[in-house]
């Protein structure tokens, strides 16, 4: 599937939720799935720093698509980082980098993607599209 | 007669909504809110008297260079200082800090000791870190104990004729404990070192009368006692203060400026540099005589109510644990749910109105101490109330329900 279908299949999903206890309580369902990364991926090197939870987030290149898998240390956060893995893993470099997030706001999580809020979230999709774009450049 | 649903109604915001639901306001110890006289004191000022201080003829800036220090005056009155120029206006507490710090730089040599406390705020560590740096100077640390409190007997032992500085707060702002600045002050002397307290966390809650302490300096925050941010005060010993040389330089903290040389103002323009936040001032007075007509005495008793309720309905619920337990504390709680990022909690709570602070409150320290990525931090204020408490219980049962 695409990005954009992979979205609207989320936005989708979320409509059915009538409120934001049912939408918080699938977020915390995903995010108590486990694993989203290897043990061996959560290094300090591996770590975005978002002053209050910490993310992990590790990339391969496989058949010329990226794998993402990441964690973190708040199971809200690593519920929403569930569902960008599940939107931008296995991608294109060039699909990932094109992408952009605003489904966030249709599924309302938009104030976890705030820049100026300290979950680590912000960073981890600018650090997803950097190894993107790294990717893609050793295609090129 | 302290009236709490009276005193409620003098603050605008308590009313409004966040996520549909009514505020329950419990980060109090990061700002507290500002009641509608204070509010009134901004307006009136910028419509009435908005002018530039200190150096006008004209009637305006009279007016308004009498009503900033007429509120210098009473932050004077407020601390007990004994002289109204020991008070210097600053844009909060950090500013203060750095200004001492600064100050220190001169007449601290290698190999001179700094002692600051385990309970610091970062802002409390970097000036002091920074101080070192430059100089050469030690930093020695009191340790803390299992309660959040500071372990004096090894504060005794740090204590040498090396001292010559000691930073403590009052009160620490992520576990609440009062820290015995009493007898840390009268240590210090004995060995000649200076203190300065930190108030920003302890001046909402307890009037320090700076010349019973025999403090050298203290520092506070007008936005966390009902006032504007921005804008606090360091009181400073007069002889400390002339000693110190001047933090910045610019317009009002000179006396007579030629290319050869410039003398400095007398106190306290030698540290006010450039034009001040001159409604921020007038304000903090403000706010210091709203604090005042309800009385710190009974704003702290009805607090304290306040806490050992929270405390005694928190700890009914499993798995929750209370960071800083010390006798001597004021209305806040830190606390965690066994196996739950407090940050999850915070979130769910803000879902349901109940605005806490989470995370290592600029403390990593203590937060290291405990072994804990952080905590949430209620923090209950005068205005606030025990229907409040039972929200924020009931919103911390439904977070567990949720997350766990």
């Amino acid at each position: 599937m695409s990005i954009d279908e992979i979205q609207e299949e989320i936005i989708d999903e979320f409509s059915m939720f009538e409120d934001w206890e049912e939408r918080y309580q699938y977020m915390i369902d995903l995010g108590k799935e486990l694993p989203l990364i290897d043990d061996q991926y959560k290094t300090e090197s591996n770590i975005i720093k978002g002053c209050q939870s910490k993310v992990w987030v590790h990339a391969e290149m496989k058949d010329d698509k990226v794998e993402f898998t990441a964690d973190s240390d708040a199971i809200i956060t690593k519920g929403i980082i569930a569902i960008l893995i599940r939107v931008f893993s296995n991608q294109h470099p060039k699909d990932i980098i094109d992408a952009d997030t605003s489904f966030i706001d249709k599924i309302g999580l938009k104030e976890h993607l705030s820049p100026t809020r300290a979950n680590g979230l912000v960073s981890m999709v600018k650090q997803l599209k950097m190894y993107a774009i790294a990717y893609q450049t050793q295609l090129n | 007669m302290f009236n709490v649903e009276n005193i409620r109604k003098d603050f605008p915001i308590l009313s409004r909504t966040v996520n549909g639901k009514p505020l329950v306001y419990f980060d109090n110890a990061a700002t507290s809110q500002t009641p509608k006289p204070v509010i009134d004191a901004i307006v009136d000022y910028y419509s009435n008297y908005n002018a530039n201080i200190h150096r006008g003829v004209h009637t305006l800036s009279q007016e308004a260079t009498d009503l900033y220090e007429q509120a210098r005056q009473k932050i004077q009155s407020h601390f007990n200082a004994k002289f109204s120029h020991e008070i210097i206006f600053t844009s909060g507490t950090t500013h203060g800090i750095n200004l001492v710090a600064h100050g220190f730089s001169s007449l601290i040599k290698k190999d001179d000791e700094i002692i600051v406390s385990a309970l610091e705020h970062h802002s409390n560590i970097v000036p002091w870190q920074m101080l070192c740096e430059r100089t050469g100077a030690i930093l020695k640390v009191i340790p803390m104990n299992e309660d959040g409190e500071l372990v004096m007997a090894k504060y005794d032992e740090l204590l040498s004729n090396n001292t010559k500085l000691v930073f403590v707060n009052h009160v620490s702002n992520a576990l609440g404990t009062i820290n015995p600045i009493e007898y840390i002050i009268d240590e210090a002397h004995k060995v000649g070192a200076a203190v300065l307290i930190d108030g920003a966390q302890s001046s909402p809650h307890i009037k320090a009368n700076v010349q019973d302490l025999d403090v050298d300096f203290y520092v506070a925050s007008a936005h966390k006692m009902c006032g504007p941010t921005g804008v606090g005060m360091l009181y400073g010993k007069e002889e400390w203060l002339k000693k110190l040389p001047p933090y910045q330089g610019g317009g009002e903290m000179i006396a007579e400026v030629t290319f050869e040389k410039t003398t400095y103002a007398d106190l306290p323009h030698k540290f006010e540099a450039g034009t001040p936040n001159i409604a921020g001032g007038i304000v903090f007075g403000a706010a210091i005589d709203y604090m005042n007509a309800i009385g710190l005495e009974a704003i702290a008793s009805y607090e304290n109510e306040l806490l050992e309720y929270a405390n005694e309905k928190l700890l009914q619920i499993e798995g929750l644990k209370i960071y800083g337990t010390s006798k001597n504390k004021t209305s806040v709680i830190s606390f965690n749910l066994e196996g739950i990022h407090p940050y999850d909690i915070g979130t769910i709570l803000d879902k349901l109105g109940i605005a806490v602070r989470t995370g290592h409150h600029c403390a990593q320290p203590i937060m290291d101490y405990y072994k804990i990525p952080g905590t949430v931090r209620a923090s209950f204020s005068f205005y606030n109330t025990k229907k409040e408490i039972d929200l924020l219980v009931e919103g911390v049962k439904k977070a567990k329900m949720m997350l766990s």
